[in-house]
């Protein structure tokens, strides 16, 4: 009964999201308050039906249904209950569901906390996202409906859900995934919104600019559990793959990351509007682009697992009638945008530009890396892959002359500036970073150790320079240290966004470089020796926990003699599905990770153990999640807020005045 | 030319040099990393529309089924050697490492390496059925033109 009315409200909830993507936009058109302040209701309205079938279909596996094919294919009653809920998005049909349901929970964001912003502008927003969701909810009720029933026969016992997805990170990395991928849309909105009413301006740009920052926090948060999740549950030690998965999320986050970049241009200078507009629609696509290549299985993936030929299909069409109605609005009104604001080469525009261009280029590379194998195959050349060898190369050279402009574009001005003026911070950061980084790597100069060189000292380039910037301002000059509470939010953004982006540099140069991995043969007893480390091997024992058995092998960890620790790396076999499955063990430290997983046992009682010592990789996501943090910086900027009293009561003086204004708006 | 110009010029330039620049890096990358995908008689006797066979000392990825009672084992180091087959000839891998979780004999299966020998080829990755997607298509391609594709390659997505 309660899955039944999950489907009933998913079906009112489409009813609405049509009836929000004709009238207030209608209204917009002609003017009318009433129909435009009918958008917020609606929203709110398609958030409270799409919560209400999520809850249903969580009951559902709460109670353990097994007359819903999706319930019974995903959970059993051995499941644990905490894996029993997060099942809901462990597959094709709920993942689908939590998808639309953090776009409703966007779109009712956006109803709520847009205030500020004048009536016809929100009315257009919230009815584009309205019209965007209707795609979705007709692809969930007519090809993907998680409701489906078995009955008459239906199992008495459920398949599990899929071990590898038996997981803490497992819980929160769909949802944030998916808060970025989604919240693209509302940036996606606005810029579609504003072509609509022919205003790009700063002002635009400030009202979207904190939508993008959320997305993009979710999208980074998203990305940096995900590798943390790849890196001890697949058992493989790698913290990125560049798998076609992965990529499809790598994307968006490019563009994006350029989005914000831009916009700060846009909304400091009010110029690069187009390009700005370009970037918000980019960035959506792509993240259809990644559903769509996630979902549709025509892509081999570690991460895929929910697919559907068919469905994919769908989403192409959904994506190609997206992106070529926004392009086709963006042709239309793009070219009355031209801006004429005065700024030199040597500006900090001109920066900021080379940034947006070093992305995108790196955005093309990862596309033709992933779409590439697939377009070969289906023009009949061949199956053919592209290895991660590819885009490292790639992506060491493009990194170089980013990290030169992270370093220098903090430093300068808007519209112009001498170089002399940077001259000497700079020089000072080189000199400083030089010596840095060659005193922590006194020895050895192979290639690889170059590299991580070179890396090393672009970070710690990066940092020294972020932090010059800051003490650059003005009130830190007058005043010290005190002053840095006095920074607004978007400079912390800017300041810890750099920081945690060296930092995660210096993890991933120092990873790749001084990364040992080993595959070994042990007896019970044997030790071997890995970078100054002895793991002893102690035995293997048997195990039985909840839904699984299996044998966990103990190995104890010393340095010089000392003990470091006891790690128990297992080997599950999940009881319903028969799978086996790697479990690693890792002690995780702040320079450095030590790995254990264990392979397949011998005849003569010994046992495969595949060994890592991976230097620093814990600085991969801790910098990202301060990349994370500053984009929470960025969102509580007191000058969004200021802005938003202010223009509220803006907001309320037009939505008094006539519909004639209005229109003029 | 007004110096607004001239800088405009420069601009256009040196983007154009930097993306020529980024362009060449990009195909002489992808020159050096694409690998093709193989069947063990297709590395005996070259791929059926164009006759293209390995060279010895090409980088590849082979899949096939494994041969039952073909794996066989060093006493000490994990050195593992078994044969794959397709339809035709027998092509022989030697891998030094641990064997994913889901390698058994009869499975189907994806080694990346270099061929060392006609029929023989030395592997640093081996991939294996490890959920219902890792399956590679590839493979479920090769066994499906076989006629000995089993629905449980790939089939039991839902």
């Amino acid at each position: 009964m309660i899955p039944q009315l999950g489907y009933l409200s998913l079906t009112i909830a489409l009813g609405l999201a049509v009836m929000l993507a004709i009238f207030p936009l209608w209204g917009a058109h002609r003017g009318n308050i009433q129909l435009m302040n009918s958008a917020k209701a609606l929203a709110l309205g398609v958030f409270f039906f799409t919560a209400l079938s999520l809850l249903a279909l969580t009951y559902a596996f709460i109670v353990n249904d097994f007359t819903i094919a999706y319930v019974a294919t995903h959970s059993s009653s051995l499941t644990p209950l905490r894996y029993r809920i997060t099942a809901v998005w462990g597959g094709h049909e709920g993942s689908f569901l939590l998808w639309i349901f953090i776009f409703g929970l966007w779109m009712a964001a956006v109803a709520v906390r847009s205030n500020n912003i004048p009536l016809i502008m929100r009315s257009r927003v919230l009815g584009v996202m309205g019209f965007v969701s209707i795609g979705f909810y007709l692809f969930i009720l007519l090809m993907s409906n998680p409701f489906e029933t078995l009955l008459p026969y239906f199992p008495i016992e459920g398949r599990d859900l899929n071990p590898l997805l038996q997981d803490f990170a497992m819980i929160i990395h769909p949802p944030l995934l998916y808060m970025g991928y989604v919240g693209l849309s509302v940036c996606f909105a606005f810029a579609i919104a504003a072509l609509m009413t022919g205003k790009l301006d700063a002002t635009w740009a400030k009202w979207s600019r904190p939508w993008a920052m959320a997305a993009w926090m979710f999208l980074t948060l998203g990305i940096v559990i995900g590798s943390w999740w790849a890196y001890y549950e697949l058992g493989w030690g790698g913290w990125w793959f560049w798998d076609p998965v992965e990529n499809a999320s790598l994307m968006p986050w490019l563009v994006t990351t350029a989005l914000i970049h831009s916009f700060a241009v846009t909304e400091k200078r009010g110029i690069f509007k187009s390009w700005t507009v370009l970037l918000a629609i980019a960035g959506f696509s792509l993240s259809l682009l990644g559903t769509f290549l996630v979902r549709s299985g025509i892509v081999v993936s570690v991460h895929a697992f929910a697919s559907d030929p068919d469905r994919g299909l769908f989403i192409l069409a959904f994506l190609f009638v997206v992106i070529a109605s926004s392009l086709a609005l963006y042709a239309l009104k793009a070219s009355h945008m031209r801006s004429y604001v005065k700024y030199t080469m040597f500006s900090r525009e001109v920066f900021l530009w080379g940034n947006n261009i070093i992305l995108t280029v790196a955005t093309m590379v990862v596309m033709l890396g992933t779409f590439l194998p697939m377009i070969h195959k289906e023009i009949g050349l061949g199956s053919i892959s592209i290895g991660s060898p590819f885009f490292t190369e790639i992506f060491s050279y493009l990194l170089p002359p980013f990290a030169l402009l992270l370093v220098i574009t903090p430093l300068i001005r808007w519209k112009q500036n001498r170089f002399d003026s940077v001259k000497k911070p700079l020089f000072i950061a080189l000199v400083l970073s030089v010596i840095i980084g060659l005193g922590l790597l006194s020895v050895g100069q192979s290639f690889v150790d170059n590299l991580a060189l070179m890396g090393l000292i672009l970070s710690i380039w990066i940092g020294i320079s972020t932090i010059q910037a800051v003490l650059k301002k003005k009130p830190v000059q007058a005043q010290g240290f005190a002053a840095l509470k006095q920074l607004s939010g978007s400079e912390w953004a800017m300041v810890l966004g750099h920081l945690g982006f060296a930092v995660a540099i210096i993890g991933m140069v120092m990873t790749s470089s001084y990364g040992v991995e080993k595959d070994v043969r042990m007896r019970p007893g044997q030790t071997v020796n890995l970078a100054g480390y002895d793991f002893n091997f102690v035995g293997v024992k048997n195990i039985s926990v909840e839904n699984y058995t299996g044998h966990a092998g103990t190995v104890k960890v010393s340095y010089d003699g000392k003990p470091v620790a006891t790690m128990v790396a297992e080997k599950r076999v999940y009881i319903v599905q028969q799978m086996p499955m790697t479990e690693a063990a890792v002690d995780a430290g702040f320079t450095r990770d030590l790995f254990v997983a264990l392979g397949e046992p011998f005849d003569d009682g010994s046992w495969a153990l595949r060994i890592y010592h991976k230097p620093f990789i814990r600085w991969i996501w801790f910098g990202g999640l301060i990349i994370a943090f500053g984009a929470l910086c960025a969102m509580m900027d007191r000058r969004y807020r200021l802005r938003r009293k202010t223009l509220s009561q803006q907001a309320l003086a037009e939505q008094t005045a006539t519909p004639q204004t209005q229109e003029a708006l | 030319m007004n110096p607004r110009r001239k800088q405009r010029l420069y601009a256009i330039i040196s983007l154009l040099l930097g993306l020529s620049a980024i362009t060449g890096l990009v195909l002489y990358a992808l020159s050096e990393n694409i690998d093709l995908f193989f069947t063990p008689s297709e590395v005996i006797d070259g791929r059926k529309k164009d006759g293209i066979k390995p060279e010895i000392g090409q980088r590849l990825r082979i899949g096939g089924l494994v041969v039952p009672g073909s794996v066989k084992r060093n006493d000490e180091t994990l050195d593992v050697s078994f044969d794959l087959v397709d339809t035709g000839p027998k092509v022989t891998i030697v891998y030094q490492g641990i064997l994913p979780d889901l390698f058994r004999e009869g499975q189907g299966i994806v080694a990346q390496g270099h061929l060392v020998a006609e029929n023989r080829i030395e592997a640093f990755e081996v991939l294996a059925k490890h959920d219902e997607n890792y399956m590679p298509e590839e493979v479920a391609d090769a066994l499906k033109e076989m006629g000995q594709y089993k629905s449980e390659y790939g089939k039991d997505k839902e």
